[in-house]
């Protein structure tokens, strides 16, 4: 009978274990409260559903263990407990997935008073773009990528000289504004991920890839790649910096446009050519 | 043998247990389906390479739509080639006509006449990839070439699969008696609709090519 | 069939053969090679099967062992980022594709199917042996990837593009990558040509009276998997063929235009989510591939312990039916946030969480079948409650991942490992050491040594829950999985060393135990205590062959006749508390089935 204590103390101690435990998630910094709560939501469903299941199973074994002058009920079904329990079951399902779709769907649409940074992933590192004055990312294609143009920027493309490029691990943005992160990769996968924030998704290279949220809280968070991506995955850290207004204009003011990195390397010709494309608009 | 079968969710609503069931049941033969198992297995398999086949077509068609898609000329062999698998499958009709009456001198005729056959497409596909390669359409140029050689490629190797099913039937209708009579028959009707399903796969291929 | 008019050809001979071919000529063993190499026998490549699968799985329990120390205690085993990379990837695809599907297919298949559904063999013994010695190339070919130089493929089981071929990946730009791809379809076709026989033995070799709801569960299972099986295998080979191209002929399937470390790959225009969404097209109809033979397994395992029928055996056999079905329509939850459309998120999410519902049928009747039972607590039933316990608990930690919103912060973390190995990885492994308590006196006429069984049990399932539960909360805590260095991020709210090193502790405590349940069953395999016919008083037909263990032909000179279903426990007025199902209703005549 050691397996029913087995059984209950597993049960239990799941139990037990959950309350308890220390390894829990972080505070949240962004607007992505309902994915915490409907993984409570279904922590409680699912967390019922274990134990009552769990407990009946202990009591079934313990109740009708093997006796030798005993038989076992001869019934090969009870369509009315069966259904009962399906519908139960089924209602339980819609409860949990109903909330779900609905934080998806706010996932999935961006509010129109996003500004948008594109995240650029490469290994094993991440680089940024803001789109500038214009607060229009400017085109870019893999073919432009050389040593001038580390971001691919179509020259031709009027939007792009007055871009911001931030070619480094760090990136800050600005508190309580929806951002919209426009993902891009290079060569393999990565995915930009910041448990605090709790979004995640993909960058793939070949298309352009996206999601949004609003940081609530200022402060430094950590950035993991959430894709494996190669022998140096692991490694590809960064930081995102939560600003107010103040400190993350001091920072955009720090970094260098499109225009100054090609003036800088002595491309003023290919500077020409965008601002006459400009011109024509 | 049962005269009705029930459908299928008929006998999946059955309960084994109930005594008015067990009377049924008790009689039944124990096979599903009145098929021989050689037929169902080539069904089988014929459903495999066709989920294949489909799943390749699907990539196809979502690969097409990008602007790197360059269309490929069909060169004229390739008709000929077609043509020549048409011609094998109207002899394996046939050869399955002349083994019903058995007939088997013309049937073995004839079993020579397609596996030579195939052996000219074979050799025909071969040309029509030295002509691409030879006029610059590599596999690596668009994907619409390399699509091109993929599929040749594998229906080719469906093909040479089909011809060592063709030797065993060879070797059963040549050394044919009493006893292996009904065998005969039956391997040469698993080859013949083997070699429709190869024209049939080959239409689709050649046809989406031809068409897109 | 039509009557053939041959004898106007024919004349001379005037001995007309039989209408019906005999069901099946026997190839009889003569030597040693024909009997234990090369052999025809569906029981012996069962076993065969089964060995190798062993074989080549040792080598994934291995790998994980090496991971788990580089993750709890760096540097104590010396390893590069590469290294552990070819590390979790052989591990994943050994144990999924190598080690489940050939042991459960191949292994449980070859041996279950033939003598339960009452046959002498496989309908097509030849290809059978073919497809066993197929897959033992596969297997040889995946091994030989880890002596070729730049070593095994490191780019995770999945095998995404573009880093799965390109240089960055460990084995990408060697030959690696091309072994598995190779090694894979290889396995597709030698496991096309197994399943052929799965499917048609079941379908057509049944004896007399074995209507398909007489059938046991655990032919069910094994049957619905070999038919996914069929559909899904052709998305992998498809996705390794273009693969391959993508990576030996520089065709651009999934490879888009790139630039990695300053260098343009002449690629162009690929798309790497395609391989993905063929990818779990074949991927996820894997995990009930897996599941599937264990859920019917398990349900006979249960019946026959609690000596009570499967209760709701019709609810079962659509349960198996519609998670089977079900299971195409779902490939994209692995995808959530892989960058495909969005809008996709709302039915793959939906039609996932349908899946709960049948799921969630099978196991409320496993644990009403243990209801008024007459549990005894034989070592099978011990592994099947454990079944029950884990697979209700990896079940329901894919709600939250099935649910699409709640996936995103848990995707790509230990969440994510946690809940697969819990529900694809430890319940399965349950029933199979359940399972081969239950049948090793079938196999080799002698009970398993039941001290070192219950060690053998308790060490494994407390071990592997321990393993596998506190994982969970490491990927609440947003711990990315596949790092090479597990380090303290930021994010997380209290240390994860102490918790790691308690779970690599636990997985090399419950991987060593396995060794022991090997050496049982090399040791009670000759030395054993003896089992006797039917040692379980079980009903269905594999325990009443003519010799134990059943030798070629498995049953006598004629074959069973079945007059009852696969669950005639406890029959009210029968004498026994079992009736088994080749036995006449004339020989039961109290029961209370007989008497209308």
């Amino acid at each position: 009978m050691f397996v029913v204590l087995l059984v209950l103390i597993v049960i239990l101690g799941s139990v037990v274990f959950h309350m308890v435990s220390p390894w829990w998630w972080s505070e949240i910094a962004s607007n992505w409260v309902g994915m915490d709560d409907t993984i409570i939501l279904t922590f409680w469903i699912t967390g019922a559903v274990f134990v009552a299941i769990g407990l009946f199973m202990a009591y079934c074994i313990w109740k009708f263990r093997y006796q030798k002058d005993k038989r076992a009920e001869y019934e090969p079904e009870n369509s009315k407990l069966e259904w009962t329990l399906t519908i139960l079951t089924t209602i339980g399902v819609i409860a949990l997935l109903a909330p779900g779709l609905i934080v998806w769907n706010n996932f999935v649409t961006v509010p129109k008073g996003a500004y948008e940074i594109e995240v650029v992933g490469q290994q094993w590192g991440w680089m940024y773009r803001l789109p500038g004055k214009d607060g229009v990312l400017g085109t870019t294609s893999i073919k432009n990528i050389d040593d001038d143009n580390p971001f691919g920027l179509n020259t031709d493309d009027p939007y792009s000289l007055d871009d911001v490029l931030v070619d480094a691990d760090d990136l800050h943005i600005l508190v309580d504004r929806p951002l919209k992160l426009n993902l891009r990769a290079l060569d393999v996968l990565h995915d930009f991920y910041v448990p605090q924030f709790r979004a995640k998704m993909d960058m793939v290279p070949g298309t352009i890839t996206y999601y949004w949220f609003t940081p609530i809280k200022t402060g430094e968070y950590e950035i993991l790649c959430a894709e494996y991506c190669g022998t140096g995955h692991y490694a590809m850290l960064g930081y995102v910096y939560v600003d107010e207004q103040k400190e993350y204009d001091e920072w955009v003011n720090e970094q260098m446009t499109f225009e100054e990195v090609l003036a800088s390397n002595g491309k003023s010709d290919l500077i020409k050519i965008a601002l006459n494309k400009k011109n024509d608009l | 043998m049962e005269t009705k079968k029930d459908s299928i969710i008929d006998q999946l609503t059955q309960k084994p247990w109930d005594p008015a069931q067990v009377k049924i049941d008790n009689s039944h033969e124990g096979r599903t389906f009145n098929l021989h198992v050689g037929k169902l297995g080539l069904r089988y398999l014929m459903i495999v390479s066709t989920i294949m086949f489909c799943l390749f077509i699907v990539t196809y068609g979502d690969r097409m739509v990008y602007d790197d898609w360059v269309k490929m000329p069909e060169p004229f062999l390739l008709w000929i080639n077609t043509f020549v698998l048409v011609i094998s499958s109207i002899i394996f009709v046939r050869i399955q006509i002349a083994s019903k009456k058995n007939q088997f001198k013309k049937a073995k005729r004839d079993l020579i006449l397609v596996g030579f056959l195939a052996l000219i497409f074979l050799i025909g596909q071969f040309l029509v990839w030295q002509n691409m390669v030879d006029k610059g359409y590599y596999v690596y140029g668009s994907p619409a070439n390399a699509y091109f050689y993929l599929f040749t490629a594998l229906h080719g190797l469906h093909l040479l699969g089909g011809l060592v099913y063709w030797v065993m039937t060879i070797r059963k209708v040549w050394n044919i008696n009493n006893i292996i009579i009904r065998k005969a028959k039956h391997t040469i009707e698993l080859c013949s609709i083997y070699w429709h399903f190869l024209l049939a796969v080959w239409i689709v291929l050649f046809g989406l090519m031809l068409f897109t | 069939m039509a009557a053939d008019s041959y004898e106007d050809v024919v004349k001379n001979k005037e001995t007309i053969p039989a209408l019906e071919v005999a069901p099946q000529d026997l190839y009889h063993a003569k030597s040693f090679w024909t009997k234990y190499i090369f052999c025809q026998d569906a029981k012996v490549i069962g076993i065969q099967y089964g060995l190798t699968a062993v074989a080549i799985g040792l080598v994934g329990l291995v790998s994980s062992w090496l991971m788990r120390m580089q993750i709890a205690f760096p540097g104590l085993i010396p390893m590069d980022a590469a290294q552990y990379y070819q590390l979790v990837t052989m591990h994943g695809m050994i144990m999924v594709v190598y080690l489940l599907t050939a042991l459960f297919l191949g292994g449980f298949g070859n041996f279950l199917i033939p003598l339960m559904v009452g046959a002498r063999d496989m309908v097509f013994p030849y290809v059978n042996m073919v497809s066993f010695w197929v897959f033992f190339l596969a297997v040889i070919i995946l091994a030989a990837s880890y002596f070729v130089p730049g070593g095994p493929t490191g780019a995770g089981w999945t095998l995404y593009p573009p880093q799965a071929i390109t240089s960055g990946t460990p084995g990408g730009d060697g030959l690696g990558i091309v072994l598995m791809l190779v090694s894979l379809a290889v396995f597709v076709i030698g496991f096309t040509m197994g399943g052929l026989n799965y499917v048609i033995t079941v379908l057509q070799a049944r004896t007399r009276g074995m209507t398909l709801m007489r059938l046991p569960l655990t032919v069910w299972g094994i049957f619905t998997a070999t038919v996914l099986a069929l559909f899904a295998f052709p998305a992998l080979f498809v996705a390794g063929i273009m693969m391959t191209l993508d990576n030996m002929l520089g065709t651009s399937f999934f490879m888009p235009a790139i630039i990695q470390f300053g260098e343009k790959l002449t690629h162009e225009g690929g798309s790497p989510i395609l391989f993905q969404h063929l990818f779990w097209f074949f991927g996820h109809p894997e995990v009930y591939i897996v599941a599937l033979p264990a859920f019917g397994i398990v349900s006979d395992l249960i019946s026959v312990h609690a000596r009570k029928n499967i209760f709701g055996y019709r609810m079962m056999v659509w349960a198996i039916v519609i998670i089977g079905g079900l299971s195409f329509i779902v490939w994209a939850h692995h995808m959530y946030v892989a960058g495909m459309n969005p809008w996709f998120g709302f039915f793959f999410a939906t039609t996932t969480l349908i899946i709960a519902v049948p799921t969630a049928i099978k196991v409320y009747n496993w644990v009403l079948t243990l209801w008024r039972g007459n549990i005894k607590l034989t070592l099978p039933m011990l592994f099947s409650i454990a079944f029950i316990i884990t697979f209700v608990n990896g079940g329901l930690t894919g709600l939250f991942l099935g649910n699409v919103a709640v996936d995103v912060p848990l995707s790509d973390t230990y969440f994510v490992v946690a809940h697969f190995h819990m529900v694809m990885g430890i319940a399965p492994v349950l029933v199979i050491l359940g399972s081969v308590y239950h049948w090793f006196p079938l196999i080799t006429g002698r009970f398993l040594n039941e001290r070192l069984g219950r060690i053998h049990f308790w060490v494994t399932f407390i071990g592997s829950y321990s393993i596998y539960f506190p994982m969970h909360y490491l990927g609440f805590m947003g711990v990315t999985r596949r790092y090479f260095e597990v380090f303290e991020g930021e994010a997380f709210t209290y240390s994860i060393t102490g918790i790691n090193q308690f779970i690599t502790i636990a997985a090399l405590i419950t991987g060593a135990v396995q060794f022991l349940f090997i050496y049982n069953i090399i040791v009670s395999s000759k030395f054993g205590k003896k089992a006797g016919k039917n040692p379980w008083k079980a009903c269905s037909l594999e325990w009443r062959t003519k010799d134990v263990p059943p030798t070629h032909g498995n049953f006598d000179k004629e074959l069973p006749v079945v007059y009852r279903w696969a669950y005639d426990y406890s029959v009210p007025g029968a004498d026994e508390d079992y009736i088994t199902q080749d036995t006449p209703p004339s020989a039961v005549a109290n029961a209370r089935a007989e008497q209308t």
